[in-house]
């Protein structure tokens, strides 16, 4: 009877355990988080994104694997946490250009101050005196949808002499290109130049350029695109294998764009009619459009990435002296809005906002806007309390 | 040492036809447990403190553990499904080649044979009982945890955080040193040191992407060449009152880095340096039984490198388990139901980021829950729930994870 009491007990125990299955975790909201893949990949896709994501995500370099011998990161996650922008403890320092067209420096390590050594390796340090600014790693999620959007329509949006006269004056980059990158479909071409529309001075043509350029000049990786080692200079074996480089390409062009929050908020609905009445929506575009792209996911699709890809004067408060191409020291890329709102969930829990995390607070981020978009941060010190908040709600809702 | 595939047929035979030959040699045999609880014995006697089979005439001795699990984990509401693990296999085999000389070794099969390591292998000679010799393939004694890790122990599927993922347990390295312990009325006072080969470059290299000294087992020849060249220290002082409990004191530490190659210096002296405390008692009344260990890592690196890498560490475990039903049940004399809890606590990076003066994070908080039973002292079945925060390096929202474990260890 006693034996038969005992296996009872030990019995009901089992289910109970698995019953208890809903203590775990829940899964966070699909718009809590940056990372995952846009909706309608196929399955091939689906796995091509997988290893896309470990690449990105999971490989970490070490002496053994390439890292270094200089650099400023171990992995692509070292700098873009959950796929989202960066922290200050690995900024980038870019130097040596003060004006558009004319690199200095290259024999003493420009552009990239690879600021970290491995053991046995001095890193480099800054020249004195040369122009230089520090950068933040962008956000990452939606770059798909930026990439496929045509030259036609960025073309179209800029108005470099500012021929409506609502002080709005950006232009697209043109500027060079390395070799291996391919035509993006309806690229156009000026005098040897092309519309590059990646990076924070918009000086990177598309998705592989960026990411081959990363990992050779971020964590010291050569590829086959990028073959020459920083530190050295020299042509050596690559690190990295091609196939590798290309899926991270693909995973960066997959992933979702940022679902925007609490739209139905009445403080978020009065201050998206603040944002265009302000006229932020000259330069961050609420709207575009994408083009064809071999990923059916991706194209023709209408998306809201509040950018419009183009260079615009910012100011002396943005002009660190520094600049890339031949875009003006003084002129920055629109940055995409989207996905700022959770921009401290990759961040530490802080905001580090602008190209190089100076400001704290979207509101410090807004006035630090000046040249172009004097006239939108007066617009915003202009307005009520109340209405900056409702502004203020908006803009973390993206 | 790790065998690879190569070797793997080797050692399983070897081993198999120790098995063969000590069956054949047993007339009868004795089973032995001394509990790590006895009065008289301290953490650092756990290696020999094993119940072992003894075969009538021949001075060898033969036992092991086996360790098995089915796990179910969810992280951030996504979960991969249920796994069953065969965590490790590990034999025992001890020699008393004379009266005051021993031989004891420890081999273990990890992830169903994928590994296989000597964990310890050391003749020890007794001069005197504060002075005995043990060389070989030794447990560097850092902690409690490294020095009694045997599975049916401990009331939990996982080994503790500080154990195996801050510290490197179990360590275990070519060198030598002495031992002994001293007793007087309640008082039980030991000490270890050793001499033996040390850490390496992968414990700031590595694919966790911290400092993380566990690494340090992915080198090569790790029982032939000492990476550094200079030896690396590992001592221990224990103090035991037979009424109160243990506690015990502990450092490691030594050169990690090739500083020197073919005569040239290539870099600056890096060295690594471990602090333990641990400690552990039953309240007689209540029957609690609780036990810890908190260590502290102190670790040079090179100052150019990337802060991903930190300089010091620490983390602490503690277990408390209390037997809440002790009876006769399916013919086991003595089986015992407990209910008992861990708190696990890490942190990889201590200190601040010098470009926002704001917190490191790169640590994990977890606290598991669990019931055994143990039908005798040697076998333990256990059932665990680990909930665990995990922070990476930013100090962005933890990362949650809940984890089921149901399994068994037991010595054979």
């Amino acid at each position: 009877m006693k034996t038969k009491k005992h296996l009872l007990g030990a019995l009901i125990c089992i289910p109970l355990l698995f019953a208890c299955e809903a203590l775990g975790p829940q899964e966070p909201e699909e718009y809590e988080l940056l990372d995952g893949p846009v909706e309608d990949l196929n399955q091939a896709e689906a796995k091509r994104f997988i290893e896309g994501d470990k690449a990105f995500n999971d490989q970490i370099f070490t002496v053994e694997t390439g890292l270094g011998p200089i650099f400023t990161g171990t992995s692509c996650v070292s700098c873009h946490a959950g796929d989202g922008k960066g922290h200050p403890f690995v900024k980038f320092t870019r130097f040596g250009q003060g004006l558009p067209g004319v690199k200095n420096y290259l024999d003493q390590g420009a552009p990239q101050l690879q600021n970290r050594a491995i053991p046995g390796y001095e890193p480099e340090t800054l020249p004195p005196g040369v122009p230089h600014a520090d950068l933040i790693a962008p956000i990452v999620t939606g770059l798909g949808f930026l990439d496929a959007v045509s030259d036609e329509d960025l073309l179209a949006m800029a108005d470099p002499d500012d021929l409506d006269g609502d002080g709005i004056s950006g232009r697209v980059h043109w500027n060079d290109r390395p070799d291996y990158v391919n035509d993006r479909t309806g690229t156009i071409s000026e005098n040897g130049k092309y519309i590059t529309r990646f990076g924070k001075k918009a000086g990177m043509y598309d998705l592989l350029q960026q990411t081959a350029d990363a990992y050779n000049q971020d964590i010291g990786i050569n590829s086959f695109y990028e073959p020459y080692e920083t530190y050295s200079g020299d042509k050596v074996q690559p690190e990295i294998d091609r196939a590798t480089i290309n899926d991270v390409v693909f995973y960066l062009k997959t992933l979702k764009a940022p679902l925007p929050r609490d739209q139905d908020n009445p403080d978020v609905i009065a201050g998206s009619t603040l944002f265009e009445s302000a006229q932020c929506i000259a330069c961050h575009k609420p709207t575009l459009r994408t083009s064809y792209s071999p990923i059916v996911a991706i194209s023709y699709k209408e998306f809201h990435p509040y950018t419009d890809l183009l260079l615009h004067d910012m100011g002396p408060e943005l002009d660190d002296g520094y600049t890339e191409g031949y875009a003006f020291s003084s002129e920055w890329r629109t940055a995409p809005l989207w996905g700022i709102g959770l921009a401290k969930d990759s961040q530490g829990g802080e905001y580090y906002l602008m190209h190089d995390g100076r400001a704290r607070s979207i509101e410090e981020a807004i006035l630090l806007h000046g040249g172009e978009a004097q006239n939108s941060r007066t617009s915003y010190q202009n307005l009520g309390q109340h209405e900056k908040e409702q502004l203020l709600t908006f803009i973390e809702s993206l | 040492m790790k065998i690879f595939t190569s070797n793997y047929l080797k050692a399983s035979l070897l081993l198999f036809s120790f098995f063969c030959v000590g069956n054949l040699l047993a007339q009868e045999y004795e089973t032995e447990q001394e509990n790590s609880n006895d009065d008289n014995h301290l953490n650092m006697d756990a290696v020999f403190s094993r119940p072992s089979l003894k075969f009538d005439k021949v001075p060898v001795a033969l036992g092991g553990y086996l360790e098995a699990n089915t796990m179910h984990r969810t992280e951030e509401g996504i979960s991969e499904g249920l796994s069953f693990q065969a965590r490790r296999l590990t034999i025992f085999m001890a020699a008393s080649i004379s009266e005051r000389v021993k031989f004891l070794t420890e081999i273990e099969f990890e992830d169903g044979g994928k590994e296989v390591a000597i964990e310890f292998a050391a003749l020890d000679v007794a001069f005197h009982p504060m002075f005995n010799f043990r060389g070989g393939i030794v447990m560097n004694p850092i902690g409690a945890f490294n020095e009694n890790h045997d599975g049916p122990k401990w009331e939990f599927v996982e080994r503790p955080d500080v154990a195996v993922n801050m510290l490197a347990a179990t360590q275990s390295n070519a060198g030598f040193g002495m031992y002994g312990k001293t007793y007087s009325g309640n008082w039980i006072f030991g000490y270890e040191a050793y001499l033996t080969n040390g850490f390496n470059s992968k414990i700031i290299s590595n694919e966790e992407d911290k400092t993380f000294l566990p690494a340090y087992k992915e080198g090569e020849d790790l029982f032939e060449e000492n990476f550094s060249g200079k030896a690396m220290f590992s001592g221990k002082l224990a103090i035991k009152n037979r009424k109160i409990g243990e506690i015990g004191l502990s450092y490691m530490g030594g050169v990690y880095n090739k500083f020197e190659d073919d005569g040239e210096e290539i870099e600056d002296k890096a060295r690594v340096d471990v602090f333990a405390i641990d400690w552990n008692t039953t309240i007689k009344a209540t029957g609690t039984y609780i036990v810890g260990e908190a260590a502290f890592v102190r670790v040079q690196t090179p100052e150019t490198y990337t802060p991903q890498y930190g300089n010091k560490q620490h983390g602490v475990f503690m277990d408390v388990v209390q037997p809440v039903y002790k009876k006769k049940i399916f013919e086991w004399e003595d089986a015992t139901f407990n209910v008992a809890a861990r708190f696990d606590y890490v942190d990889w990076n201590v200190g601040k980021f010098e470009a926002t003066n704001t917190n490191i994070g790169d640590q994990i908080i977890a606290i598991t829950p669990g019931i055994s039973f143990r039908p005798t002292s040697k076998t333990v079945f256990r059932i665990n729930y680990r909930y665990e925060w995990q922070n990476d390096i930013i100090n962005n929202p933890a990362e949650r994870a809940a984890t089921w474990y149901m399994g068994f260890s037991s010595y054979f």
